[in-house]
């Protein structure tokens, strides 16, 4: 049995299906004109060879193509690729089976971030009165290292409302190099959580060593493609709309390989798209059906996540604002859009603009958690953890995101509205009218037992103590005292053997650890 | 049989059952006897109403009590409990002067002058009732000379006075003043509660005591028994 998520009964839609289609044929026009720049050779051969008019083009260093796409060759594509993707898992109960059609909504971590924030708790004096002591929070970033990666996959791994896991930081240890980094990610992170793990990856000279990790671990060839332990986030178009060379080049590989992979667009509105919420739209939208097509061109069949990661610029310093409204806007735009092509959803929210957990950071991500999630994306990334728009990774975070998407589950629950329901209830209501204090607590018992009332927030302080940061931290160490569940001891020892460039202290079976 | 007529009496007053309508705690308890029946049942076969109150109802309170601690309990077991022991209570009252048993005391409750909410009180009067008070609920949006009057006919040991607003709060202290002004206030012992009230308040108007919630007001009449 697959993971269920939560089935969004009645999505909120942000635009008409009017709006829909007048997206998606300005995004075909935006394909054929301007078209689009491709700078990896591979990508231009494919479409010269299905027929798209490619011209060399002649701006910059580096060899370029100009590529119209033409709307048959969009159709043909949308038409091909999957409209129900599963995602597997080391634990096949963990998987997950997104239709395109259904609003079911996996919560899923991410994104990779190079900054990872320490947290302890020094005690304050109170300079007047010097009884009264306080604990306050204090965060320290810091450079992430695999040992990082593998605590929040542990993390993630016992998080009852997180689905999937993509990784959550760009290990920089000394002795990780651009060769030997892909293998230590995905190895670090299978090893430490049994859910799917989707990654990008570093160097395409990797992606056969992590394929036939991912076999040893699947238990071969024909059982990964069964079960897809692992996916690939690609973001192989340049808003605006130029095929990058190394991504383009990646993800062309992964799609002959046929591993499910999440097609990627990040424009920001007011720098590389435009500032007004059509013209990103149609922006988006062009970029994530150009890349699409490539990769059915490529392999017909390819199963494929419609990735969006749109963001508004922010006004004062023009980075990231994922704490902005449009921001959230322009997500669920996307989520429309890709319910409209019936091709799975990877969407954002939960990013925040602030640098550190606190007021600012709930506000911001669950602002965003909410209003994204109530739409109905398929797989909801960047949802925990993530802090200083996608810079910073915070495992305190994490777990406080945890407790918003167990309400936001909660609420999402269908209502138990029916003639039964309501017989039921009119002969307690009866009953308790004649009774002489007229309280309905008898009948509390049995649901709250039943899991039918919402669970306090899990993080409450007694009296007027505000304690969210000291209770959080208390449950990540929780989470990370439980056992985790690893890749068995003589598949790790086949991993160890094939697959060079492991670092030895991963190896969790290795004498004296 | 004896032993288990009283052990059936306690094991419901801990699933909460008043009568065999109710479905307690575990499944398919529906259609057996209620705390009301069994203890019926008990008198009926001449049972010592020591025992039916001691070995039944008051060791299955205390074990109630004991879960509440240990958090597999929670507010609501613990007023389905007390009320499945006040309905016993109801039916011993008559036998318990033949019993020798001494009646723990009599309480009035009453929510004051203009104010409509009585969730708080109706809470208070289930917990006495389940601890083995007489309860007398007045209802709510009560004059402070009907208060009066009440207490004058009743004669009972405890006042209860309860208010949710700050503008009928001030109707406890006026309360208070007509109870002196007739001359009952050395007789009768008042406790006040709700949500804008305080501990400073009560002593401000000259209460004898206060209760944060159900379990304080319990607590605090208990310790007024006492001394």
């Amino acid at each position: 049995m697959p993971r269920e998520g939560i089935l969004v009964s009645n999505p909120y839609e942000r635009i008409t299906d009017k709006q829909v289609k007048q997206i998606h044929r300005a995004s075909l026009e935006i394909l054929v004109d301007p078209g689009l720049i491709c700078f990896s050779k591979k990508a231009a051969e494919i479409f010269h060879g299905h027929g798209a008019e490619v011209t060399a083009a002649s701006s910059g260093d580096s060899p370029s193509w100009h590529i119209k796409i033409p709307e048959k060759m969009v159709m043909e594509a949308l038409n091909s690729a999957p409209k129900t993707v599963k995602l597997g898992a080391r634990n096949p109960d963990n998987a997950l089976i997104m239709k395109g059609d259904e609003p079911r909504v996996y919560f899923i971590s991410g994104s990779e971030t190079n900054i990872w924030l320490d947290v302890d708790f020094p005690t304050y004096v109170k300079k007047s009165d010097s009884s009264i002591e306080i604990q306050v929070p204090e965060f320290h970033p810091r450079r992430a290292t695999v040992a990082d990666l593998c605590q929040s996959a542990h993390v993630c791994e016992h998080m009852e409302t997180l689905d999937g896991y993509i990784r959550t930081v760009n290990i920089q240890d000394e002795d990780i190099t651009e060769d030997n980094k892909d293998v230590n990610k995905f190895f670090a992170s299978l090893n430490n959580t049994t859910k799917h793990f989707m990654s990008g990856l570093t160097k395409l000279e990797q992606l056969d060593n992590v394929v036939r990790m991912a076999e040893l671990i699947a238990g071969g060839k024909e059982a990964l493609k069964e079960n897809p332990i692992i996916s690939f986030i690609t973001c192989l178009v340049k808003s605006p709309l130029q095929f990058v060379e190394d991504t383009t080049d990646t993800f062309i590989e992964v799609c002959q390989r046929g591993l499910p992979v999440a097609v990627s667009s990040s424009p920001q509105a007011g720098t590389t798209a435009p500032i007004k919420e059509a013209g990103i739209m149609a922006q988006i939208n062009a970029e994530v059906l150009a890349g699409i097509t490539l990769g059915q061109l490529t392999n017909k069949g390819t199963p494929m996540l419609y990735g969006s990661v749109p963001v508004r610029a922010r006004m004062d310093t023009l980075g990231d604002s994922y704490g902005s409204v449009e921001t959230s806007q322009y997500n669920i735009d996307c989520v429309q859009m890709a319910r409209f092509y019936k091709i799975p959803n990877y969407s954002t929210s939960g990013v925040c603009d602030t640098k550190i957990p606190g007021q600012q950071a709930s506000i911001e991500r669950l602002f965003s958690d909410i209003v994204v999630t109530l739409s109905g994306p398929q797989y909801l990334h960047c949802a925990y953890g993530l802090l200083d728009c996608n810079a910073v990774f915070c495992l305190l975070q994490a777990v406080l995101d945890d407790a918003h998407f167990q309400m936001l589950k909660f609420f999402l629950k269908p209502a138990q509205i029916n003639q039964q329901e309501l017989a039921e209830t009119m002969k307690q209501i009866r009953e308790v009218v004649a009774t002489p204090q007229k309280l309905y607590i008898r009948y509390i018992r049995q649901v709250m037992r039943s899991g039918e009332i919402s669970a306090p927030y899990p993080f409450e302080g007694d009296g007027e103590s505000d304690n969210v940061f000291a209770l959080a931290y208390q449950r990540m160490s929780e989470l990370l005292a439980k056992p985790v569940e690893h890749i068995a001891p003589e598949t790790t020892a086949k991993i160890f053997q094939e697959i060079p460039g492991l670092l030895p202290r991963l190896n969790v079976y290795k004498e004296g650890k | 049989m004896t032993e288990d007529i009283i052990s059936l009496i306690r094991e419901n007053v801990i699933q909460g059952r008043v009568t065999q309508d109710d479905e307690g705690l575990d499944e398919g308890m529906v259609g057996q006897p209620g705390v009301t029946e069994l203890t019926e049942k008990a008198l009926a076969m001449g049972i010592d109403i020591r025992d039916i109150i001691n070995k039944g109802l008051t060791e299955g309170m205390n074990l109630v009590g004991q879960k509440f601690e240990l958090k597999e309990f929670y507010i609501p077991d613990m007023l389905a409990s007390a009320e499945a022991v006040g309905a016993a209570m109801d039916l011993l009252k008559p036998h318990l002067d033949q019993s020798g048993i001494k009646p723990k005391g009599k309480v009035l409750l009453a929510t004051v002058k203009g104010d409509l909410h009585d969730i708080g009180k109706n809470i208070v009067s289930i917990l006495l009732r389940g601890a083995g008070y007489t309860v007398k609920d007045l209802g709510h949006d009560m004059e402070p000379q009907s208060i009066v009057n009440a207490v004058r006919v009743e004669n009972p040991q405890f006042l209860g006075l309860s208010a949710l607003l700050t503008s009928t709060m001030v109707n406890m202290r006026d309360t208070i003043q007509a109870l002196e002004e007739s001359g009952l206030r050395d007789k009768v012992k008042v406790i006040i509660g709700g949500a804008p009230v305080s501990e400073g308040y009560a002593k401000s108007i000259g209460a004898d005591g206060y209760g944060s919630d159900g379990f304080q007001a319990l607590a605090v009449i208990e310790s007024l028994t006492s001394t």
